[in-house]
């Protein structure tokens, strides 16, 4: 009679599971950023052409 | 814009430390699972990117409803940041399930309930966001939004319940002993205070995140009353 006694070699696959994890939130946090400093950009610019004089 | 404000730094900070904190409960304070395994730590995430998805799917719909009680964008501006932060930790929780499953199932993907209800439930929140790009008018869009938030809240209980409801092989950590479910453990309390952890960390990081999402919300708020400015 067989009696599995061995714990099965998963590390690959939660390596693998956290890649995706940290990797996500790590990629969302970025794309937050990204957004975050291209709206003040465009704030800043709209404010410039607000205040300048028009032609 | 404003710069950012000290509270808000402050739970940046904290949320960082909470996640090291959590990383490390996982890894090193958790014990290892007897028969699966290393990918059983996955588990700990997973369940707390699930649970991210949930609260922030009901904070949509609670904005939904009292933006349609009262009004207000700002009730608007909440929903839609919600949504997307609950999108990315669904879809974080779904993927890690299906690495979770290979070696667990001996499959990526398998049509069961959980995976389905959980799924659709995604596709539900992609849609709101899809939807809301096609609708100009602010207050018609926040008003079609809150509706479809509302109802489609559906969703996620019904994600809750198909694993305690129906026959299914995912299994049921918390509250059932479910013989045909497959990858299921019984939780050491070691492995239970990780858990506990990772679910307060990632409530941290959902906070954290819903609040510079929000901020740059007000952004673009700014950005359109400029436009208009200029435009007139």
């Amino acid at each position: 009679m067989h009696f599995q006694d061995a714990t099965a070699d998963t590390l690959n696959y939660m390596i693998l599971g956290y890649a995706v994890i940290l990797g996500a939130m790590a990629l969302y946090v970025l794309s937050l950023w990204i957004r975050t400093r291209n709206a003040r950009r465009d704030l800043t610019a709209l404010g410039e052409l607000e205040s300048s004089p028009r032609a | 814009m404003e710069p950012m404000p000290r509270s808000l730094r402050i739970l940046t900070g904290v949320t960082i430390v909470l996640l090291a904190a959590a990383l490390y409960m996982v890894f090193i304070y958790a014990p290892r699972e007897a028969v699966m395994g290393e990918v059983q730590r996955v588990f700990y995430f997973h369940v707390s990117a699930g649970w991210v998805g949930a609260l922030a799917f009901l904070v949509t719909a609670v904005a939904g409803i009292v933006y349609l009680a009262r009004g207000g964008l700002h009730w608007d501006r909440l929903a839609v940041s919600s949504v997307e932060i609950g999108v990315v930790f669904t879809l974080i929780n779904i993927v890690s399930g299906s690495i979770w499953a290979r070696p667990t199932w001996n499959t990526w993907w398998t049509w069961d309930y959980r995976l389905v209800t959980a799924t659709v439930m995604e596709l539900i929140y992609i849609a709101y966001l899809l939807l809301r790009q096609g609708i100009e008018d602010p207050d018609r869009r926040a008003r079609f939004a809150a509706v479809f938030a509302i109802v489609g809240f559906l969703s996620v209980p019904l994600t809750f319940l198909s694993i305690r409801l129906l026959p299914t092989i995912h299994p049921v950590v918390i509250g059932s002993n479910d013989p045909s479910a497959q990858g299921t453990f019984d939780m050491t309390p070691r492995m239970l205070r990780a858990f506990m952890f990772s679910l307060l960390t990632f409530t941290f990081i959902y906070a954290t995140l819903l609040w510079h999402r929000l901020r740059l919300e007000g952004l673009h708020q700014q950005i359109e009353q400029l436009k208009l400015r200029i435009a007139g």
